[in-house]
């Protein structure tokens, strides 16, 4: 399979070099296990080992994961962002650069649409309401749609160069938007609950013990099961690019071959004559 | 500069001459907004007094809409007959495309918006105040809406479903032009003016954000095989 197209031949080898030697079938599997374990410790902390809230009862232990999925989904499109902006800068272009945005694109979208879904589940018993026209979840859900724009543009383009190119400004045209989204629809209506952790720009929980412990956990467990899901991921876009040349130089070989077999046909029409 | 502004008007005034001699925005498009106005009257009951309290929210709705249709046609017009190769071959300085197909959007937005509003203050029983802030707020919409409008038509653009990709790409990414521009009519109109400023900015960031994004974007856009 062929990576050089668009990149200088030592940048491309050497980022070759190190993805071959990070991204082994061993490790993966490695980081695969810790990231099932991981998850696991992190179940077992906030169903028994933290404590219930004194005012959202067993309902808030769903903060453990509500938070880690919103922030990884956050990193998830900060990375695409990046990756397409290193894809688009001429002296870094690298077709890796696109298969990473488009593989953080996808679980960015997973992760925002669990974050939503928790949140509607945690908000039914503690709100009373399942969704509420609260800034931040305003400003979720269009990030959502935002990507889920740029997957779906990514599904339409059939030139691999053409889907890089344009999906990489896409997701930098979209990533600009973010910050206006917020910033007004914080305005229209800013009543969510403060920030557990960070209040002011400073880090300053609001939780202790066990608790703190478990949301901290969280964050670790679901940073290293995005990683693994990424890797694979990644992985998958490489081998789907592989089959889609594969084809076309099938494609094209049965062509010329059908072309050849025509061409002898004739020939020999012309030599019975 | 001068050379850009040259440019800049030669690609608008395509635009437009295409506009002129088809009519399709103002025979279509136009006729559409004012129809969405009408279907909202029977959703929402006109007898109940509600048409008034949420006509900046409908009227908004029904630019945005007939924004879509319009962005799309600025862009159909560039994917048939190789348009887009003779734009790319003609030398013109890729920001200045972008502004002119912008400019040309804006000019065919402001088109439909004084009718549909005017329509609409007839129909709905509006009573008209804060004319400052009305006509300031919809000229920072449209200019936001046609930027983004000419950056995803063109992302979009030569694609067989270009149709059905845009309103899910622009349309989030508008969301706070949408916003912005129902508060600050609702601001006028309700004779709030002071409310309206916050949204005049938001409107007046995104504007620029998008001019220069666009501007920015639109070379590699257009130079891709």
């Amino acid at each position: 399979m062929s990576d050089s197209k668009g990149s200088t031949a030592g940048d491309g080898a050497s980022v070759a070099a190190i993805e071959s030697r990070l991204l082994t079938e061993g490790n993966l599997r490695a980081l695969g296990v810790v990231a099932v374990l991981g998850l696991a410790v992190l179940a077992f902390l906030g169903l028994s080992v933290a404590p219930p809230d004194r005012y959202q009862g067993d309902a808030q232990r769903l903060m453990y994961v509500h938070v880690p999925t919103a922030l990884m989904g956050f990193t998830a499109f900060a990375v695409t962002t990046a990756a397409s902006g290193l894809y688009l800068w001429r002296r870094t272009r690298n077709p890796r650069w696109d298969r990473l945005a488009a593989s953080s694109a996808e679980l960015g979208v997973v992760f925002t649409a669990l974050t939503l879904g928790l949140g509607m589940l945690w908000g039914k018993p503690v709100w009373g309401e399942f969704w509420t026209w609260h800034a931040r979840l305003v400003t979720t859900a269009v990030l959502l749609f935002l990507y889920l724009g740029y997957l779906a543009l990514r599904r339409m383009i059939a030139d691999p160069g053409t889907r890089a190119r344009r999906s990489a400004l896409a997701a930098i045209v979209a990533f600009a938007d973010v910050p206006v989204v917020y910033f007004s629809v914080d305005w229209w209506r800013s009543l969510h609950q403060k920030g557990t952790l960070v209040n002011g720009g400073r880090f300053d929980p609001q939780i202790h013990g066990t608790m703190l412990l478990a949301l901290m956990w969280g964050f670790g467990a679901m940073g290293v099961a995005y990683a693994y899901l990424l890797a694979r991921r990644f992985l998958l876009a490489a081998m789907e690019e592989g089959i889609e040349e594969r084809m076309l130089d099938a494609a094209i070989a049965e062509r010329l071959a059908e072309a050849e077999l025509e061409q002898a046909a004739a020939f020999k029409a012309t030599e019975v004559v | 500069m001068r050379r850009l502004a040259a440019e800049v008007l030669l690609v608008a005034g395509k635009d437009l001459r295409i506009e002129m001699r088809s009519r399709v925005v103002l025979n279509q498009v136009l006729p559409f907004g004012g129809l969405v106005l009408l279907l909202f009257a029977f959703a929402l009951d006109p007898d109940r007094g509600l048409l008034p309290r949420v006509a900046p929210g409908l009227f908004w709705t029904a630019v945005l809409l007939a924004a879509l249709l319009a962005i799309s046609r600025s862009f159909a017009i560039e994917s048939a007959h190789g348009a887009r190769d003779g734009l790319r071959l003609s030398a013109l300085d890729p920001a200045a495309v972008f502004f002119g197909k912008a400019l040309g959007i804006v000019t065919e937005l402001l088109a439909l918006e004084i009718p549909l509003a005017s329509g609409m203050f007839v129909f709905y029983d509006l009573e008209g105040q804060g004319w400052g802030i009305l006509v300031l707020s919809s000229l920072l919409a449209t200019t936001g809406l046609a930027c983004a409008g000419a950056v995803y038509g063109a992302l979009a653009g030569g694609l067989d479903v270009r149709e059905t990709l845009l309103p899910l790409l622009l349309l989030p990414v508008v969301a706070p032009v949408m916003l912005a521009a129902t508060r600050s009519w609702e601001a006028a109109l309700g004779g709030t003016t002071a409310d309206a400023w916050p949204w005049i900015q938001v409107m007046t960031v995104f504007a620029v954000l998008y001019a220069a994004l666009g501007a920015l974007v639109y070379g590699p856009l257009l130079e891709e095989t």
